[in-house]
């Protein structure tokens, strides 16, 4: 005997996904959930965010990780609030543990809270989390064939940030294509070229931050 | 490796919705999309482990793949996105917009004749 289900097999996820999403809006939060693979330098974008946006808006960094409180430590250094989710193995964050560390955030009058999720260009793009936004971080030693090789996670994103600019003349990365590749998948992806380490393009992205936060 | 976790959510889904008393689980069918990165034999073995100990043990996985439509800007030529080859295959252009991919679905579940 056969039975038709037709059931979204995340439907957990997506309960707590659209949980998050409700609280989000009724807060006025706009919240970006950050995915790349390890190494990009989404931390170091955020320590630089968090340096450069604390007195002008209420920030929330939302760490994850498989071990450590490194990285919420490195935010936490900035004097930024930061609370750091450690997976013990999983490769990705669930909605479910978003809902339960929002709750220990102070959310009062908060502007923005960036989820830096578990560094893996694959597994994360399948969890909604109830973000706002995606943002999606390459670093040029990667590679300009990313966008080919994992696609999940640029056709879904709203934003790109091309990371170390700065070390460009090094290597044989065609920016060009990247985001000629990034834009076939999504045509409307908002594309930032960035330095990190010398900060090198990072006014645009703090400034569209800005911009999009009042929307 | 996300298929663990989509195949614990089959099993949960299954077992919420099923009663013991129909029996034996012979087969599960599910589909993904393109963008779901779900590799069949990862798949295979998550749901393996996670049917164990459960009313779906030793039942078979069939995965469907739903292919991602796009459409040419250039010539409006309607195709399935081929990821290897992601251009117009009527006039060979690669500007095209592509459509919403296929989520996670849960398709049928198919027991044992008693």
């Amino acid at each position: 005997m056969k039975i038709r289900i037709k059931k979204k097999i995340l439907e957990q996820n997506e309960d707590f996904a659209s949980a998050n999403r409700k609280f989000f809006k009724r807060n006025n939060i706009l919240c970006i959930n950050m995915i790349s693979s390890p190494g990009s330098g989404k931390t170091t974008i955020l320590e630089k965010t968090a340096k450069a946006l604390k007195n002008k808006i209420n920030l929330a960094i939302i760490e994850g990780d498989l071990y450590t409180q490194l990285d919420a430590e490195r935010i936490l250094a900035t004097g930024v609030q930061a609370i750091q989710i450690e997976t013990k193995g999983a490769c990705h964050l669930i909605a479910e543990q978003i809902t339960k560390t929002i709750h220990k955030l102070n959310t009062d009058r908060l502007d923005i809270i960036v989820i830096e999720n578990v560094g893996n260009l694959v597994c994360p793009s399948d969890f909604d989390l109830g973000e706002t936004l995606r943002a999606v971080v390459l670093s040029t030693a990667e590679g300009d064939d990313k966008c080919r090789k994992y696609p999940g996670s640029f056709a879904q994103a709203d934003v790109l940030l091309i990371n170390k600019t700065d070390i460009i003349k090094h290597l044989d990365f065609d920016i060009k294509k990247i985001k000629r590749d990034a834009r076939k998948l999504n045509k409307d992806l908002k594309i930032f070229e960035i330095s990190a380490k010398t900060t090198a393009g990072m006014d645009k992205w703090f400034n569209w931050l800005l911009k999009v936060k009042r929307q | 490796m996300h298929e663990a976790m989509v195949a614990e959510n089959i099993i949960e889904s299954i077992l919420s919705q099923v009663s013991k008393r129909k029996g034996r689980v012979i087969c599960v069918v599910m589909s993904c999309g393109q963008m779901n990165a779900l590799n069949d034999e990862a798949m295979e073995f998550a749901f393996n482990a996670a049917a164990e100990g459960t009313i779906c043990k030793g039942a078979k996985l069939k995965v469907k793949h739903i292919p991602l439509k796009a459409i040419c800007r250039n010539c409006s030529k309607k195709f399935n996105y081929n990821l290897y080859e992601p251009q117009c295959p009527k006039c060979g252009k690669n500007d095209f917009e592509i459509g919403e991919d296929a989520p996670l679905l849960l398709e049928e579940i198919e027991f044992e004749e008693k």
